[in-house]
Order: C-alpha cells, then structure tokens, then sequence
C-alpha cells in the first residue's frame, strides 16, 4: 500500500480582517457603568480582546463575537444591539455567496474542515448542486479510522487514456502501446482564472501549491516566463497561441498540455504527441447542447482527456443552458452507453465552489475536476470582480506572496480533500475513482420530488 | 384515550420567563425623556410588557408585545400616551437571529410556548420556516368547515409504541412523541435531568444517547431509553436491565455514516468517569458498530438486548440513505418494535457542515418512502415508524404523521425551549455560552432544573394543543387515524389552491 496522502497545514493568517455577518452595536451613551458589566461576562472575552484594525477600521469585536446574544440580553439599558453587515450581503453574488466565500476564507486560514453544532441550517435544497444529496451505509464501510487514522481510502485519479485489453503476439509479447498515464493524488487541478488582477505572482502561488500538493495548474502559452519555467513539471501547458512558437525543448519536458477543441484539434494532438510521444493531450472543450456527440466522436477518434468547462456559474453555453452537473451526467451516461467510458477521461471546470461540488461532480461522471475562483478566494478575494473592470483589488491580490499563497491554497485543498474523505466514509467507498458516475449513489431532488411530493393531495 | 387516561396526570403550563434580564422579541419599545410617568400605558397594556418604575415605567417584556397589529386596539399604547413618549420599531437584533430552518419567528414563537404553554399571538409564523422546500412548502388540506365538533376531550394524540403482538408489555404515550439522544458531556446534566423530568410529567420517553446511564436518572428509570452506539460507551448490563426500551443507534441524521467525536475539551472527570475514558482527551464513536457486518448480525445483536432484558423494547435509530426502505425492513426482520429514522437536517453537538448539508436525504422523503414500502410488505401495522431530524414545530410534527410515521422524537425544540439560540458554536471552547451544551461547571449553572423543566412542558402542551386542533379540523379522534394520510396534505408546489378542496393551511 503506497504511503498515506497527507496534506500538511499550517495557519495562515488573513492580511486583511474577514468581513462578518453581523457586527456589534453598543453605544456608550446611557451607560450605567454597572460594576458588573455584561461585556465582562462575555464568555469568549471579546470585550476583553478588543482592538481596532487601522487600515480597514474594522472593530475585532464583530470578527471574534460568536452571536450568543448574551450581552444583548444582560445589558441593563439595552445598549448593545447586533446588526446585520451590509458589506457582508454585498460579497459576490447570487453563486458566489457570501457564505460560500467566507466559509472558503476560514478553510484557507485553517486548513481545518467547517465543524459547527446544531443542524443544517440553511434551505431545504436549491438549484444547481443544492438539487442532490450523498449517500451514506448503515452497516458496511471503511471505519472512522479511514479518515483518521490507520484505514485508508485513496482519493487518486488517473489522467490519460486507457487500453481496454492488452494484446499479445505469437510470442507471448505485448504488442498494445499503453498511452502515457498521470496520476494525481488528488482528483482536481487548478485551472484558468475567469478574471483576476494581473496574474504574475498569483500564478506563482497556484505553482507553488500545485507542487506542494502533486498535482499540476493550467497555464496560458501567452503568460510563459521564466519564473513559471521553473515548475514545469506542474504545468498544464494551455495553448493559446500558435503550436509552432512553442520550442521543441518546452515540449518534451511538460507532461500535461491541452488545447483548444476545433476542427483540426486530432492533427494537432497528434503533432504534439509526435513531439512528445509521453505527454497528455487535454482537449479543452466548453459545454454545450451537442458536447456528448462531439465527446464520443473524439473519443473514437483517439482522444485521451477532455476538459469540459461550463461558466463560472457551472451554466454551458447557448439559450437555456444545463447546469454542469446535469451536461456531466449526459455525456458520461452517453459514453458508458457506447461503452467508451473507461477509456477518456473527464475533467470538468466551472462553478465547483465548494468541497461538496467536487464530491457531486465526480458522482456525475467526472473523473476529476478544475478549481479556480476558489483558490482566488483562498487569497481573501471577494468575488467583487472589481479587477474585470480594471479597478484595483481592495485586498491587493496582484501582489499576494506566493508562498502566503501557496500556503492558503493548501490549507483549502487539505480542508476539501479531508471532506472528500467523510464524504467517502459514510458511502463506504475506500476510492476515489469509484466515486465517478456512482448515481447509484447520489439522491437527485427531481426524483424524490416527483416520487414523493408531486402525488400528495391526489392520492385517495 | 385520552392525554390524561394515559398518564393519569394533567402536568399543567406554569409561567416561566426568560432566564436572562431581557428576552428577545420582534420589537422594541423606547420611552423618551418626554414621559410624566402617569402610568398609562401600564395600566392599558394587557400583555404585561410595562412595569412601574422611579422616573418612568421600565419596559420588562417586549417580547410579549403585540406590535404593530395592536394599533387597532384601543389598549394601543403608543396612541394612547398623552406626551407621545412612546416609540415601537421592530427589534434590529432579532433580524440577526436564526437561519432558514429555524427562523426568528419560529425561534421566538418557541420561547413563546416555553414561557406560556400557549401558541404565540404576536404575529409570529410559528407553523413554517424559511427553508423554501419539504415541511415548509406542505400545507394541510383543512376541510372547509368541520362537521360536528367533536370535544377536545374525545381526541386522542396517544401512539402505542409497541406494535408487533409479542409477548412484551404494551407502552402507550400519550402525545406521539418521545425525547431523542443527547448524551452527557455533549449537554449538561441540567439539561439532560430537565429533558427526562419533562418526559416524565408528559408520560413519554427521553433517551440517554451516547455517553452513559448518570446515576441522577435513576428515579426516572421508567421515563428513560438507554442508547447502545457504537462506542458502547457507558453500557452495562445493569443500565439495560433498569429501562423499558433500548435504543440501537447505528447512525445519526446530521453525520450519517461518521460516527461521533466528543472534543477532548468536554470531557471533564465526569464526563470521563462515565464513560470509562481518560478525562480531557477526545473519544470517537467509530461507525458502525464493528460487530454488525449484516442484517443476520443485526439480529444477533438486538436478541442480545432482549436476552438481558425480557422487558423491554428495541428501538433502532438509523439515518436516511437511499435505500432507507431496506433498511427499515430489515430492522423489522431483526425483530425491532420501533425502527427511528433520523433525517439529514437533524441536530448535533458538532458535526461538519458537509455531512450536515448533503449526507442522506431529509425525512420528509425518507418516511413516505419507508410507509409505502412497509404497507406493500403487509408489515406496517407491525412496528411502529418514528421520524426525526427537522421537527421543528407542531405542524411539522402532524405533516409528518400525515406522510406515514407514528410519532417524532424531538431534540432541537427543547433546547429551543431552553432558550437555545441555535448559533451553532456548541462545540467551540468551554461550550454553549448559554449553559444548554456545556460541561462547563461555570456555565452550566446558568440554567436550573426546575426552570428547565418546566419550560419544555410548556412547550410541549402547547404542541399538543396545536395537534388536537388540527386533529379536529380534520375531523379525527385519534391521530393514529392520521398516519400515512397524504391526501391531506398539498406541496405548494405540485397543487394550486384551486385544485384543492379546503383550505390550505
């Protein structure tokens, strides 16, 4: 059994304070000055703490009060009040919201999984990923220790193709070429920003990460420098420009490279396998209404990975778009149905925003998946797309220490990969690329709604 | 039979108000220096929210002001004040209260029925949440008006949990429901003998959940369910051997297929002594029990219990997966009385947010699936189908019953009537800063016993009443006569008002 995949955490601290839900309000005017105040009581001594953050003016009390509303109900003059924060309902947007992001924050602060007590408290389900729930088994599964201790469940995934059977000459000798395969340890790779300040130190902090974690980070041919030419051997090489102004020598040394789909997209995988027989060719493709046909047909054709990447909401392209998660289901129902599934592989971009995104998206067909915003938000951004308009970025991201990072990305990434695992627990399931297109295994809202619900009231 | 046939006591509603200086309500009163202290609005105010003070009358009850709707009454204070010193604005912080499940209003409504033993008049939606699906968007299907009315006394809310014609004893309760698992150490012994007190006076059940028989519940032995987990921590035979029914859990709705984990913070000597553990380190409760592989070693392990105790009851909690039907069969086979489903959004002391969210499905699909099936096998009138995870008022109690269960087992509500305020940090550092989920010993004296007591009494009387009236609108005299009707019921989404006949509510 290989060694245990281990991602090491450490704190990183926010540069700039959290922006909170609520705040505290409590005026001074009208104080009794009680020789006991309430603030005293405060069980998590946030008045006791109390510091003011210069640069943003943010009061620590709203980061660090945990809403138990004891100072509200002990003042003696009702002077201390909590209020909604308008600054934290206007981060990001109807996707991306504020709790997505700053649940994200928290998780690359602490590279520790969200915990919290009570139930669920949010909607009963929403659009999109919200529209599925995981299954878990009541008796047979890996133990508790699968997740922290000795048992262990692999979250490795392959990239490349694969041959179905392995043929043999008369002489006993294998005459099938097996194509070059990658294995990461974890099944997602970083992929390109949707919009970001300028990306120079930023990509640098992905690399590091990638590195750090084994996996690879898709960078644009256009955005090549010599810095990134040092991590290489993390590169997903995206070709955005012409294949004839990248070098041979580049070539030969990256292992991932991915291209844009189009009409002559297999001469030009097979130029570059000719340049370099052991690299994987991705072909990028963005969802759309024919995506299975065009999948199949390619796969036929002698494709070995393909990107499909909705937009950054997880909607396809074209009028009444499908949600990424139902396009997935289509395609990889489609392939298994020509029995081609085995042989590519999916990865699938655009919209995955949290741990549980990535758990469902592999139960949809993928085999793995690409992360961006996240890893953006990792860094404190605030999804305010300000950069898209070309204002500066209110937490300076452009900027960012790529090892402060490297170091957030990898605390996120722990947090996912340890959620993947619980998710993988409770299934039973000791293996990630088990996971892939296990519907069996997922409880999607339109069927229990139509099973349950949709009969109430009529049923004599 | 009646609620007092079966206990053969009436516990009454005593008024208990909030344990902190101010309770938290939608509104608030502000009285300016204008005021001449003539004493008015004391005078006019029939809710109590005034009380006389040196300089002006001091504003003690908000939260039992009726708010703006009161503008009609003549008693309309704020109309009524000759110096118009009076101000009414609704509550900044009570926006900041609560999240979809359990809104402020339903938050408020429960401290309401805590405080009084009656529903709220406040103008607070004490039926529904916020949640957008499942109970929120299910509605009764009321007949427009009720034949002849039958009497309160005549209706019946009693369940029996044992249904399968064996040769144990029978076990009624009179309202249908019983108190679901909260060990010690993840609550405070306040609140755990307050929970099985409040049992006892209401003839039902509360169980010990995970973590040990304290010698404290021996007097109330008859009232208490023991819980077997995988973790067998504090099991004995002799906890066995004290109980009318023992609970396997094999999983939890919040975490299902986790297991649990007791920070090493909140296990104190107590806690520890209890559990035959060493105090201030973490315990995990492994998942699944390592000795059940099958249903056949299922079995083995619920003949067990009933070889130790000839008495009692088994009742088997499991979560809801997607074969949530099989499992529910298979605990029957094995020979459980009452098979628990634990839905996807129920409570816990601490769970992660992943499980919480998207393990297994929520139980308001899992047990009209587990009904119908039961019916189809001819095994449904055989046990008794309880359902938790996301009770959270009367109303989701009665739909729920209406979709196929027998009863509910409740958790979240009482600790809601304990003034819990659901802002998900019990598991953080000394524990709940309200003294409910603590080991604390600073915090736990927060609360009493008596006052704790009494407060989920009241809240539950007042549950009661709510299904009796529902029980009558529908024109029923026992609410077993409500199991599995889903003709009753109309998800807001799939019926239009139109195609109904009744009145949706």
């Amino acid at each position: 059994m290989p060694p245990k995949y281990h991602i090491k955490t450490a704190q990183a601290p926010n540069r700039f304070q959290a922006i909170t839900r609520s705040g505290v309000i409590a005026w001074e005017e009208g104080c009794l000055k009680c020789p006991r105040c309430v603030k005293k009581d405060c069980v998590y001594q946030v008045y006791e703490k109390r510091g003011l953050e210069a640069r943003q003016m943010l009061d620590s009390l709203d980061t660090a009060c945990k809403d138990c509303f004891r100072c509200v109900q002990g003042c003696p003059n009702k002077l201390i009040q909590k209020g909604l924060n308008p600054q934290y309902k206007a981060l990001g947007d109807h996707y991306w919201t504020p709790e997505i992001i700053s649940v994200l924050w928290s998780q690359a602060e602490s590279g520790r999984i969200p915990v919290s007590g009570a139930g669920y408290g949010g909607p009963f389900s929403g659009p999109g990923f919200d529209a599925m729930w995981t299954d878990m088994s009541e008796i047979v599964r890996p133990t508790r220790d699968g997740i922290h201790g000795r048992e262990y469940i692999s979250t490795t995934v392959d990239l490349g193709r694969k041959v179905m059977a392995l043929e043999f000459d008369a002489g006993g000798k294998i005459t099938t070429t097996v194509p070059p395969l990658v294995e990461i340890p974890l099944p997602i790779i970083f992929d390109i920003l949707p919009w970001s300040p300028p990306r120079r130190q930023i990509t640098l902090a992905f690399l590091e990460a990638a590195r750090a974690l084994g996996t690879f980070a898709v960078v644009r041919q256009s955005e090549m420098n010599a810095a990134i030419e040092e991590h290489l051997s993390n590169v997903v090489l995206w070709v955005d420009g012409a294949v004839n102004d990248l070098t041979d020598e580049l070539l030969k040394t990256l292992s991932l490279i991915e291209i844009p789909d189009g009409d002559h997209v297999m001469e030009m995988q097979r130029l570059l396998k000719e340049k370099n027989p052991k690299a994987i060719v991705f072909i990028r493709m963005e969802l759309n209404p024919t995506a299975s046909e065009r999948v199949i047909w390619l796969t036929q054709e002698g494709a070995e990975v393909f990107h499909l990447v909705a937009n950054e909401y997880g909607l396809e392209k074209g009028e009444d778009p499908l949600f990424i998660k139902e396009r997935m289901r289509e395609i990889h129902g489609s392939l298994v149905e020509k029995g081609l599934r085995d042989e590519v592989t999916l990865i699938a971009s655009g919209g995955i925003a949290m741990a549980e995104h990535m758990a469902k998206i592999i139960l949809c067909g993928a085999d793995a998946l690409g992360v961006d915003i996240p890893l953006l938000v990792a860094m404190e951004c605030r999804v305010c797309r300000r950069c898209k308009e070309g204002v500066a970025c209110p937490v300076e991201l452009e900027g960012v220490d790529p090892a402060w990072g490297a170091g957030r990305i990898k605390n996120l990434m722990a947090a996912w990969h340890n959620q993947l695992l619980e998710v993988l627990g409770a299934m039973g399931i000791r293996e990630a690329r088990r996971l892939r297109g296990e519907m069996g295994r997922a409880m999607f809202f339109e069927d229990l709604e139509k099973e349950v619900f949709a009969p109430m009231g009529k049923r004599v | 039979m009646s609620f007092q046939e079966v206990t053969g006591i009436y516990p009454k509603a005593k008024k208990v108000p909030s344990r902190f200086r101010h309770a938290l309500g939608k509104h608030r009163i502000t009285i300016t220096g204008a005021c001449n202290n003539c004493g008015l609005c004391i005078t006019l105010c029939p809710y109590g929210v005034y009380k006389a003070g040196a300089r002006r009358p001091k504003v003690i009850a908000e939260h039992l002001c009726l708010g703006f709707s009161c503008c009609e009454n003549a008693f309309y204070c704020v109309s009524r004040c000759p110096v118009q010193a009076i101000s009414l604005q609704l509550n900044p912080s009570f926006e900041c209260l609560g999240d979809k499940r359990w809104t402020a209003d339903l938050l408020a409504s429960a401290w309401h029925m805590a405080e009084t033993g009656q529903v709220p008049y406040q103008g607070l939606n004490y039926k529904i949440g916020d949640a957008g699906g499942g109970f929120d968007k299910i509605r009764f299907i009321f007949p427009k008006k009720g034949s002849k009315e039958i009497p309160d006394m005549e209706i019946s809310t009693a369940i029996e949990l044992n249904r399968s014609g064996d040769s144990r004893p029978k076990v009624s309760i009179p309202l249908p429901f019983y108190l679901g698992g909260m060990s010690f150490g993840s609550v405070s012994i306040v609140t755990m003998l307050a929970r099985v007190r409040a049992a006892q006076a209401l003839g039902t059940f509360c169980c010990t959940g995970e973590g040990g028989y304290p010698e404290e519940l021996i007097p109330y032995d008859d009232h208490v369910i023991t819980q077997v987990a995988t973790g067998l921590f504090g099991v004995r035979e002799e906890t066995i051997k004290r109980v009318r029914i023992v609970e396997f859990k094999y999983a939890q709705g919040a975490k299902p297929g986790l297991g649990g984990h007791l920070l090493g913070d909140k296990v104190t000597p107590a806690v520890a002594a209890m559990r035959e553990a060493i105090s201030g380190s973490a315990l995990f409760s492994p998942f699944p029990f390592h000795s059940v592989y099958s249903v056949e070693d299922h079995k083995k392990h619920v003949d067990w219990i009933k070889e130790i105790n000839h008495k009692a009851l088994v009742a088997v909690k499991v979560s809801t997966p997607t074969d949530v039907d099989m499992v529910a069969v298979g605990s029957f086979y094995a020979g459980a009385h009452i098979v628990q489903l634990d839905g996807s959004y129920g409570g816990t002391g601490a769970a992660p947010d992943i499980a919480k969210k998207n393990i297994a499905m929520p139980i308001e699909y899992a047990i009209p699936k587990v009904h119908t099936f039961l019916q189809a096998e001819g095994i449904r009138d055989k046990i008794t189908i309880i359902a938790s995870g996301g009770i959270r008022t009367a109303y989701d109690m009665a739909k729920i019953i209406a979709m196929g269960a027998d009863g509910v087992c409740l958790g979240t509500a009482d600790l809601v009537a304990l003034e819990c305020i659901r802002c998900h940090h019990c598991e953080s550092g000394r524990g709940c800063a309200r003294g409910i989920a603590t080991t604390d010993p600073a915090l736990t004296k927060l609360m009493e016993i008596e006052w704790a007591t009494q407060r989920i009494i009241n809240m539950y009387l007042a549950w009661q009443h709510q299904l009796t009236d529902i029980l009558k609108h529908l024109g029923m005299r026992s609410v077993t006569e409500l199991v599995g009707r889903f003709d009753l019921l109309a998800h807001l989404d799939y019926i239009k008002p139109e195609e109904v006949e009744g009145e949706l509510n």
